[in-house]
């Protein structure tokens, strides 16, 4: 019954297909530090579906952010789960994706033709730090409020032009709601959506050029 | 392949009558089994998560005072606001209430205190004088005088509330479920 199924899909949708691209690929020998990407991709994935969970609850304003994570935390079922999985993997996440670069890095994987790949990585690091930051910011208690002051005062020193970034940072002079809001819009729409984009490319590339071998003594 | 048909002959030497489970049901049983345990794991936490504060709808009653009971006029049914307030979340709820007070007469005990909130849909209802009955203008539900339904589409009559008298202050027993 299953296997009609999926063979009445399969003919429509070219399943098989799709599966031997995509995971029956050729693969050289390689370690366990090859296993960081799919880590990385892992890790995306699951702090997508908690911080889906968490929007359920969480309120972007002065008012109510640090309330909502409170009920989140004590009168929430799995509450405290959900966040902690969210809080933890985002740590986990940019120690992974930072890894899985030095493993790029050190095996020289980054060279022809493989340039791409590393270029979107480059874009999915940086997109990744920026999730740190801008998810830092949103329990709105004092730790998360003066890191956000000082990473933001951060950009404020960048000549002639600092002060301006700051601001656009910040959506004024002040750290206040609307940079609550303008970090929660980053935190779950902009960055995600690149991120996403980013890893679509990312993973063309490696479906379509194979990932490269460990180097030997004569490389 | 191979020692699955190896394994047909064996089956029939050794053990004649034991259900012959190959490698890869057994693997395919196993996944199954596993997968359906870690999916309950992470799903069941997650439904929870979700309906959590249905769960968690807390009853409260109370006995309102409405104030002295010479100051409702006898005969008309008299509109009486109030608000109670509780925790929903993070936030401080506020609700604000419509009560009916009619005094049939001058005795404390004949008083019938009804709610304005239409059985049908919620909606508040208002009293008519001149039509003498309470109108929903939601569906144009009609309720007479004691709260029973004359027309339109409520399932049940208003809700009655208890009342006492106390030094001659009237007070409505709240219960919010």
């Amino acid at each position: 019954m299953v296997q009609k199924v999926l063979n009445w899909l399969d003919e429509r949708m070219g399943l098989q297909a799709i599966y031997d691209t995509v995971l029956d690929r050729k693969v050289p020998k390689v370690n366990w530090w090859f296993t960081l990407g799919s880590a990385s991709l892992f890790l995306f994935v699951m702090q997508g579906i908690t911080g889906i969970f968490l929007s359920v609850y969480y309120v972007p304003s002065p008012d109510a952010a640090y309330d909502s994570i409170q009920f989140i935390m004590n009168g929430v079922a799995f509450g405290w789960l959900i966040r902690g999985i969210h809080h933890w993997g985002a740590s986990l996440m940019v120690i992974v994706v930072f890894a899985h670069m030095l493993r790029t890095y050190f095996y020289a994987a980054y060279k022809y033709p493989r340039e791409l790949t590393w270029l979107t990585g480059v874009v999915l690091l940086l997109a990744t730090l920026g999730m740190g930051f801008t998810g830092y910011l949103l329990p709105w208690n004092q730790r998360s409020y003066w890191a956000t002051t000082v990473g933001t005062e951060i950009v404020a020193t960048i000549p002639f032009i600092g002060d301006f970034l700051m601001q656009v940072l910040r959506g004024g002079t002040d750290l206040s709601a609307v940079t609550l809001a303008r970090f929660f819009a980053v935190h779950i729409w902009f960055l995600p959506a690149v991120i996403a984009a980013a890893i679509g490319i990312h993973m063309y590339l490696i479906i379509r050029l194979g990932i490269s071998n460990i180097p030997g003594k004569e490389d | 392949m191979v020692n699955e048909k190896l394994s047909e002959p064996y089956k029939e030497v050794f053990m004649p009558k034991s259900p012959h489970l190959s490698r890869t049901d057994f693997v395919k049983t196993t996944v199954g089994v596993l997968g359906t345990i870690m999916a309950a794991v992470v799903g069941l936490p997650a439904i929870g998560y979700l309906i959590s504060p249905a769960t968690k709808t807390q009853e409260s009653d109370a006995w309102i005072e409405l104030g002295p009971l010479e100051s409702y006029p006898i005969g008309t049914p008299t509109l009486f606001n109030f608000t109670r307030s509780k925790i929903n979340g993070w936030e401080k709820t506020v609700n604000s209430y419509g009560i009916y007070i009619l005094r049939r007469s001058e005795a404390e005990d004949d008083l019938l205190v009804l709610s304005n909130v239409c059985t049908h849909l919620s909606c508040r209802v208002t009293w008519k004088e001149d039509q003498q009955e309470y109108a929903c203008p939601c569906h144009d539900a009609q309720f007479d005088i004691d709260g029973d339904v004359t027309y339109g589409p409520p399932p049940r009559p208003l809700d009655r509330y208890e009342t006492k008298v106390e030094e001659g202050n009237l007070y409505i027993h709240f219960v919010e479920a």
